[in-house]
């Protein structure tokens, strides 16, 4: 285990990245080669995007990228290209589909359903009163609270 | 017989700890002083015990005694003496021997400092401190003993991962795990209170600077391991939404959370059951983020011991410590009534609002975190959630979190009409909003995170201003009676001042460095000149030096701004013979406006690859960390919340 987690790091995270003789000469073409890389993921690294990675696999993404682009591909087709090669597993933000919408919608839901909550909580009107403090209990909590 | 020593000295902490998980529970609910009582004398015998045997750990480190199998499989006789002791908890075992330690060092604060806890109180929360003790202790000794020998000891050692052996990373475990141990003791005082079926102000008091502790440990933990990433992976990204980072994240948050609820309980008595779930809660993700970096079950870039068997043992603990502790929650959360009223509009209304928000954005790093990990598991599809999806489902709530911030810290309790009391806002309002337009006008198809960012950060900051300058009524007394009345507002008030301001500042540093970073990548030959962002630079040359324990290319790189020489940046490229593992690290330059950020990489044919970085403002975002967490620092020392004060008013209740 300890092999193979030195290995990860040892090929991924002595990032070198996009090297020089990869940059197209296109700065327009070059801007968007970099945006799509950061949404595609190293696949022998974890959690590391294509556009930071050292891995060999990485670099010959890159350099895919750059050729789709440079053959007319739209973003999204060159996306397309790789995830019918790769998998969606290359995506670091997963497409939306049926069984990913928990991923996006738990957010959103739970701030209606926590706002719902708290806002009836704050017009509740004080149905049940509860016993309220006998003196000797206040006496003691002013104590406490002054101290 | 040094590590036998610590071995039979956890054994003792082991058995001490179960005593101290049940008597003083039981003389707590018979009303056996004495039984209760004995929960002091064991809790500080357990820190001593598991404190003598982390000494013993470190000694065989010291001394590279490499009879014992920990040390021989991170340690190295050359090693620098920093990494030797910080190599101590660079593993598991010894994360783990340093986990349980400050466990007892929190319980044994409890057991010495406590004096003003009622005596059954005090006498759960150490008795549930020490049931988790017992879990820890007994995952150390049966799953991930540190004191194991070889039988045949190694001629040297196989030394600590290069990673590893650096002054940000070596103290960032210790940092970190304080802050999550620290939430034991929120999550034991939260136990306690639903044992007893009682929550009131003064509780919150008992638990404030806890809660606060655990926190500000926390930032600066997160803090160090989000610089040490930035310097040291050779990039300069420092927030990559790990799932070993947000294991650390997701507990800072709730922390946030638990704190601000803290007070409502404390000034108006309300929120108490909420507040005691969020206690439970904040717990509950440090035991996930135990699990998540422990057991290697969502592996990643930090993973650097991972063990399954391990892993079921951590998960076993988790339920039980989860799901015993939301279900006593379930049981006796309805005796904690709440009394007061008070209307949306109110400081407890905004207090709400954060609580909300935040509880809402954990939801969504951990359903992102173990979502790949579920939908594996479930629908039998590999898939990742990284980056760019934190990014876009996060940022949102924080921008209505700061959005709101300023409004709500200035409200008044129970009720409050928004007019009167947001108008003195109204000028860091425009301030910000005239801040905002103006950068989104100068920049020319920037992006337009830029403007957003430092509007927000702007009115944060501003409305925080503003908040002191009402409070301390400058404008209606005059500028000097103003300030004398500033002097004058508690440490708890500066404290929330500093907290807040410095948000503002790391929401400044971020939306900076996102926006406005540029970047230069060549394959330079030495003498080589080049610009960037209004700096030259001239690359002068690559030397070999030698370590401690490694040799080094290191590059001299002199950054210009038109004439004047500001930089003289030293890249590095490391080799560790022992590992055979390169590691970079970047030459910084840091002023208050920049960051000039160079880095090393492979030679090429006639020259050396250069990665050049402007980074504006980037430490900002450090700074405004360490700000916060000195907010959270003045915040505890407030008289009020001294939990070292004397036994004047110890009573039994």
């Amino acid at each position: 285990m300890f092999r193979v987690a030195f290995f990860i790091i040892f090929i991924c995270s002595t990032a070198w990245a996009v090297e020089p003789d990869e940059v197209l000469s296109n700065v327009e073409y070059e801007a968007r080669a970099r945006a799509i890389s950061k949404d595609l993921r190293c696949l022998v690294c974890r959690n590391e995007n294509i556009d930071s990675s050292n891995a060999g696999i990485a670099k010959d993404l890159r350099i895919l990228v750059r050729e789709r682009i440079q053959k007319g591909d739209s973003n999204d087709q060159v996306i397309d290209f790789i995830i019918d090669r790769y998998g969606e597993y290359v995506l670091l933000n997963p497409k939306i589909s049926f069984e990913n919408l928990i991923l996006w919608l738990s957010g959103p839901f739970f701030l209606i359903i926590g706002g719902i909550i708290g806002w009836r909580y704050t017009r509740q009107k004080n149905k049940e009163s509860p016993k309220s403090l006998n003196e000797k209990e206040k006496k003691r909590l002013d104590e406490i609270l002054n101290d | 017989m040094i590590a036998e020593l610590g071995h039979l000295s956890v054994i003792i902490a082991f058995m001490v700890a179960i005593v101290q998980s049940v008597i003083p529970m039981i003389g707590a609910s018979k009303g056996y002083v004495g039984w209760m009582d004995a929960a002091r004398p064991a809790a500080i015998i357990q820190f001593l015990a598991i404190f003598f045997a982390f000494i013993m750990l470190t000694v065989s480190f010291i001394t590279s005694d490499f009879s014992v199998k920990l040390v021989a499989s991170n340690s190295h006789s050359l090693k620098p003496m920093l990494y030797k002791v910080s190599g101590v908890w660079g593993n598991h075992e010894g994360s783990m021997l340093l986990w349980i330690l400050i466990l007892a060092f929190y319980g044994a604060l409890v057991a010495v400092f406590g004096n003003r806890l009622p005596i059954i109180l005090k006498a759960r929360v150490l008795s549930v401190q020490a049931m988790i003790g017992v879990a820890f202790i007994a995952f150390l000794l049966f799953t991930s003993n540190p004191f194991e020998r070889l039988s045949f000891p190694p001629f040297d050692g196989k030394d600590l991962n290069p990673l590893l052996q650096d002054p940000g990373l070596a103290f960032h475990p210790p940092f970190l795990y304080f802050g999550y141990v620290g939430l034991s003791m929120t999550f034991s005082f939260a136990i306690a209170a639903l044992i007893q079926g009682s929550v009131d102000a003064a509780w919150a008091r008992w638990v404030r600077p806890w809660a606060l502790l655990a926190w500000i440990t926390l930032t600066i933990g997160i803090a160090l391991g989000s610089w040490w990433a930035y310097y040291e992976l050779g990039w300069g990204g420092w927030w990559f939404w790990d799932p070993v980072e947000n294991a650390s994240f997701m507990p800072w948050l709730i922390a946030v959370a638990l704190l601000h609820s803290a007070i409502v309980v404390e000034k108006r008595e309300a929120l108490k059951s909420w507040t005691v779930l969020l206690a439970i809660l904040g717990f509950s993700f440090s035991l996930i983020g135990t699990f998540i970096v422990r057991s290697g079950v969502i592996t990643s870039v930090h993973a650097f011991a991972n063990d399954p068997e391990r892993g079921v043992f951590i998960l076993l603990i988790l339920i039980i410590a989860i799901g015993g502790g939301l279900t006593l929650y379930a049981f006796r959360a309805s005796s904690l009534r709440s009394g007061a009223i008070f209307s949306p509009v109110s400081r407890e209304g905004g207090l709400i609002l954060n609580n909300l928000l935040l509880v809402v954005s954990t939801i969504v790093v951990f359903v992102g975190t173990i979502w790949p990990l579920v939908a594996e598991l479930v629908l039998g599809r590999k898939l990742s959630v990284g980056a760019p999806f934190f990014e876009i489902a996060f940022t949102p709530f924080m921008v209505i979190l700061a959005i709101s911030l300023p409004l709500g810290a200035i409200l008044p309790w129970k009720r409050a009409q928004i007019k009167r009391a947001g108008s003195p806002l109204i000028g860091a309002l425009s301030l910000s909003l005239a801040l905002g337009l103006l950068i989104w006008s100068l920049q020319t198809g920037g992006r337009i995170l830029a403007p957003i960012g430092l509007a927000l950060s702007a009115w944060v900051i501003l409305g925080t201003l503003t908040d002191l300058i009402v409070r301390c009524r400058m404008l209606e007394n005059g500028f000097f009676a103003g300030i004398r009345r500033l002097i004058k507002l508690t440490r708890a008030d500066w404290g929330k001042a500093f907290a807040h301001i410095g948000l503002g500042l790391t929401i400044f540093g971020i939306s900076a460095i996102t926006a406005w970073e540029t970047e230069d990548i060549r394959v330079a030959k030495i003498g080589e000149t080049f610009e960037m962002s209004g700096y030259t630079f001239i690359f002068d040359d690559v030397t070999k030096v030698n370590g401690k324990n490694y040799s080094s290319d290191m590059g001299t790189i002199s950054a210009y701004e038109g004439k004047k020489l500001v930089a003289k940046l030293k890249p590095e490229k490391r080799f560790y013979p022992v590992q055979r593992m390169p590691t970079t690290e970047a030459g910084i330059n840091s002023t208050f406006k920049r960051d000039l950020y160079v880095a090393l990489g492979d030679f090429q044919n006639d020259g050396w690859t250069i990665r050049t970085y402007v980074k504006p403002f980037a430490v900002w975002i450090w700074i405004g960390c360490l700000v916060m967490a000195f907010g959270g620092l003045m915040s505890m020392t407030d008289r009020r919340l001294r939990f070292a004060s004397t036994n004047k008013i110890r009573r039994k209740i």
